[in-house]
């Protein structure tokens, strides 16, 4: 095994290892959890800013590991995977500073902070999946690894939720294993490769490849909550506010868009996808979700349940983006992974602000909430602004390339459901800073804590939202920037459509 | 002396002096185990090494004499017996503290492991059918240890359906004897014809040891019996005593009598292996115990096995057969650690709970961090999730279904997943509540490692590393 192979490996390993030692720490030894937690999170930063240099320059990454004859584990990175692998590390480092300041005093930490780096191994994993046996593996791991977290709370509520996760993701989970079976008995083993592997195989398995993608696409559709896949986030909300911004901006629902974004560019490669037909029933399902999504989100009252189809809607961007064929749309959808999760995960932080501090949990509740926590109101208009795409935050840079990547390809019809979906995130977002600005506060709020530092909560729980703002607003003002999302995005797709 | 003579020698010899001196036979017991594992492990190194050994005893060969053999298949499964044997034993050496129970328990747990070894050693048709009588002997009188009417009455009957089950499988063996005038099982195999003698043998052979294996629809005595044995027992009793007639139904159709096998007989074993896998998991998910949850999963354990019969069938001696083989072989082995696992874990919720009524665990579960973190390593094998060995099995099984167009296991085995993930997660789930948190991970490392230690190896240990597992079983690295 060489330095380059072992590369990979040890970016699994960064939080695994943390993660399992995690769990045998005694519940009242905060120090010694914390330090596991930052160790991990660090390590691995730092691990996947030698990868980011490393892919940059070209240098190959790859460990391999037989499993059975024709059944290889395959860990790789490329271009692609240190997109996602980047975003995971980044935002779990952030994620876990919030989660030891949220759960500091509620029971049960070692169980939590284990299964939570667990999950985040999973998520790399899935990043780094060189093939689709691989990719099947994590994926699965990662189901396996964050129903702890959502029943974490041990509420009837919970349970509930967290076996109706459960019983979404397992399902899908057999029709993704189902798929890939069926596909590597088609094409024998192989890995992803850009542009596909699949466009030489012959006429006669037009049907099959057919039906192995709609497999394929119900599998990883249920994590990423493709309508009418949906139904288990908006249940899965019970969970503590960190694993919910873990769940939306990082790990179950992006694992899903990844996903399809693999299947469609380094399975069956976007041109041959094309030329079957499958980018359009791709597209359909994504704006049939992104719109539905808004529309249910305008409905909702709870702020966490309006945030969650907010996310319905707002990841099959990311879908949207990969049925277009053309590399303008293409860096539109991609570069969207990775901004839906910094803007997401920056409006969970401060949703559980709110929650933890107030006791607000409903949109209802928020009259005057920006003169009470101002900077984490701020934060959350920030992400807010940023999802309805206005400039110059993160968002809007993924609309915009979405919306010329349509006009490229002659879909005009993007463009429509594009607008339409811009005023729907108005509707359901403006009011949500409307009150929270101008309106005057209550004399009381529900359930405020005691707790309080200097500012206006906890250091722990203010700065993760405020790093996270500062992240959107960067990412939109430096898009062209060396190392932005955008440009490694373009690189992408330079390297997609050659 | 040879390390095939001693695999079998030396449990008979612990299982003697253990009786001999009842006041020992605890320290004896576990050197015995310790002694036979060595054995077991230096068996498969020379079959490492070597590829089959074989042993006449006595210098007698056949059709005179008799002989013990090994090859990859068999090794394989004396590994699987030494690993659940040695992890059970430690674990037992805790959970009876009485010097009395101690007694009772390690002479006949000594005989059961040296029934096993000479079963899995086994070299003709006689000899097998003696090994067969004494576990399933050994098996009875160890599940009434507990001594409730319950389990008296169990395994009463346990034993003489087992009885059933030998001498139907004896009568097979006469019509063997009759027909070619020996019982070794080369010789045998390489006379059979397609006859109705043999056929009609062959049949007789495989009713007598379905009962065994507790197939479907012939499993109704399995679930009392194991449930009501104490935890280190059940977990011997399903994941090595079932799985032992099993090893020998596979025997006798993939190697033996593999000429005689028509696509019917092999589609309905097919068959029945699916209405195993299906109604033992919906009676697990059913299941009000957790012990009961247990036993019936693994009757549908034994059924996703018989599902590789269909496949095997007919496959031209190959690359392609020796790995569905060792798939096969690779998940009843991962099935047999993860459910010894399932099982001790489950002794140490009962112990803890009192009981072990699945809607009451609550707070159980959630006390003992471990535990419950066995009953989800072993869960997750029995789902056959990822990275477990029965995981790499279910795909290579997949796989051939699709390639040989029976994609209608495909469906039987993606309802088994769901419905087998349902009953794990309704256990799981009961971990997850508002009882105080516990303080520590590891309560009683004595009964708990052991446990956690086999459900580790059913899904870390076969799935990432079972590479040595293919060059034992003779499969080359592609």
């Amino acid at each position: 095994m060489t330095l380059a192979s072992l590369l990979p490996v040890a970016i699994i390993l960064s939080s695994l290892i943390p993660g399992l030692a995690i769990f045998l720490v005694r519940e009242e030894s905060h120090l010694l959890r914390g330090l596991l937690n930052m160790a991990g999170a660090l390590t691995k930063l730092a691990l996947v800013g030698v990868l980011i240099w490393g892919v940059y320059h070209g240098h190959v990454y790859e460990a391999r590991l037989a499993l059975a004859p024709g059944l290889e584990l395959v860990l790789s990175a490329d271009a692609l995977s240190v997109l996602f692998v980047s975003l995971s590390a980044l935002l779990w480092l952030v994620t876990t500073v919030y989660a030891i300041g949220y759960l500091e005093h509620s029971p049960n930490r070692s169980r939590f902070f284990g299964f939570f780096s667990l999950c985040v191994s999973a998520t790399v994993g899935i990043a780094l999946a060189g093939n689709l046996p691989s990719f099947v593996i994590f994926y699965e791991l990662l189901t396996l690894a964050t129903y702890p977290l959502v029943a974490h709370r041990g509420t009837p509520d919970a349970v509930r939720g967290a076996r109706i996760y459960l019983a979404y993701t397992l399902s899908g989970g057999v029709a993704l294993l189902i798929g890939a079976i069926w596909l590597q008995s088609l094409s024998g083993p192989q890995d992803f490769t850009q542009g596909g592997y699949l466009s030489n195989l012959s006429e006669a398995h037009r049907g099959a490849l057919i039906a192995i993608f709609a497999l394929l696409l119900a599998g990883l559709g249920v994590k990423a909550a493709l309508v009418p896949l949906h139904g288990w986030l908006p249940q899965s909300m019970v969970a503590p506010a960190p694993v919910s911004a873990l769940l939306h901006a990082v790990a179950v629902v992006k694992a899903g868009a990844f996903g399809i974004v693999r299947l469609v560019y380094d399975v069956y490669g976007v041109e041959f996808a094309h030329a079957l037909g499958l980018l359009g029933l791709l597209g359909a399902l994504a704006s049939l979700t992104i719109l539905y999504g808004s529309l249910r989100a305008l409905a909702q009252d709870g702020l966490k349940k309006r945030l969650a189809y907010s996310t319905v809607s707002q990841v099959s961007y990311i879908a949207l983006g990969a049925s277009i064929l053309g590399p303008v749309a293409t860096i539109g959808g991609l570069v969207h992974l990775v901004h839906q999760g910094i803007m997401k995960i920056t409006l969970f932080f401060c949703a559980g602000n709110y929650a933890e501090t107030l006791g607000v949990h409903r949109v209802s509740e928020m009259d005057g909430v920006g003169q009470r926590m101002p900077l984490t109101t701020l934060a959350f208009s920030l992400g807010a602004l940023g999802m309805i795409g206005i400039p110059p935050i993160a968002g809007f840079v993924s609309k915009w390339y979405l919306g010329l990547g349509a006009i490229e390809a002659q879909a005009h019809w993007v463009l429509l459901i594009l607008a339409l979906s811009s005023l729907l995130n108005a509707a359901y977002f403006l009011p949500i800073l409307y009150r929270a600005w101008f309106r005057p506060a209550p004399a009381a709020w529900p359930e405020e804590s005691p707790r309080r530092g200097r500012f206006e909560t906890q250091g722990a729980l203010l700065w993760p939202p405020l790093i996270t703002a500062a992240f959107c607003l960067l990412a939109g003002l430096l898009a062209a920037a060396p190392f932005s999302p955008l440009e490694w995005v373009e690189l992408i797709a330079r390297r997609e459509y050659p | 002396m040879s390390s095939l003579a001693l695999a079998v020698t030396l449990p008979l010899l612990g299982a003697l002096l253990a009786t001999l001196w009842p006041g020992r036979a605890q320290p004896l017991g576990l050197a015995a185990s310790l002694l036979t594992a060595l054995a077991s492990a230096w068996v498969i190194a020379e079959v490492w090494q070597a590829g089959a050994l074989r042993l006449e005893l006595g210098g007698w060969s056949a059709p005179l004499g008799i002989a013990l053999v090994a090859d990859g298949f068999s090794a394989a499964f004396l590994g699987l017996s030494a690993l659940v044997a040695l992890g059970s034993g430690l674990y037992a050496s805790t959970y009876f503290s009485t010097r009395e129970m101690q007694a009772r328990f390690w002479p006949l747990w000594l005989l059961l492991w040296a029934a096993l070894n000479a079963l899995f050693l086994a070299g003709d048709f006689f000899n097998l059918y003696v090994t067969l009588e004494l576990l399933g002997l050994t098996a009875a009188a160890l599940g009434a240890l507990g001594a409730t009417p319950e389990a008296l009455r169990a395994n009463l009957r346990y034993l003489l359906i087992g009885l059933l089950g030998s001498l139907t499988y004896l009568l097979g063996v006469t019509l063997i004897y009759i027909a070619h005038g020996t019982l070794d099982l080369a010789l045998v195999g390489a006379a059979i014809t397609a006859g109705p003698v043999d056929a009609t043998a062959l049949a007789l052979m495989t009713l007598g040891l379905a009962l065994k294996a507790a197939l479907f629809p012939l499993h109704g005595w399995l679930a009392p019996a194991h449930a009501n044995a104490p935890a280190p027992v059940s977990a011997a009793l399903s994941a090595l005593v079932v799985k032992a007639a099993f090893y020998l139904i596979a025997r006798l159709w993939l190697d033996v009598f593999a000429p005689l096998i028509t696509p019917w007989a092999a589609s309905l074993m097919g068959l029945l292996g699916a209405g195993a896998v299906l109604w033992g998991s919906w009676r697990a998910l059913r299941a009000e115990q957790l012990k009961v949850l247990a036993a019936y999963s693994t009757v549908a354990q034994i059924g996703a096995l018989c599902l590789f019969l269909p496949l095997l069938q007919g496959l031209p001696a190959g690359a392609a057969r020796e790995q569905l083989v060792a798939a096969l072989v690779l998940m009843a082995l991962t099935h047999g650690l993860a459910k010894s696992g399932l099982f001790l874990a489950a002794g140490l919720v009962q112990r803890a709970a009192g009981h072990d009524r699945i809607a009451e665990l609550g707070g159980t579960a959630q006390r003992l961090p471990a535990t419950t973190f066995t009953l989800g390593l072993a869960g997750a094998a029995l789902i056959g999730l990822p990275p477990s060995g029965a995981f790499i099995g279910k795909w290579l099984l997949i796989e051939a279904a699709l390639e040989r167009g029976q994609w209608w296991w495909v469906v039987v085995l993606a309802l088994g997943t769901l419905l087998s993930a349902a009953y794990v997660f309704r256990v799981l789930s009961r971990a997850f509540n508002q009882d105080p948190t516990p303080g520590r991970f590891v309560s009683e490392a004595r009964t708990e490692l052991p446990a956690l230690l086999l459900a580790l190896l059913a899904t870390a240990g076969l799935g990432l590393a079972s590479a040595p597992l293919w060059r034992l079983l003779g499969v080359a690295p592609s």
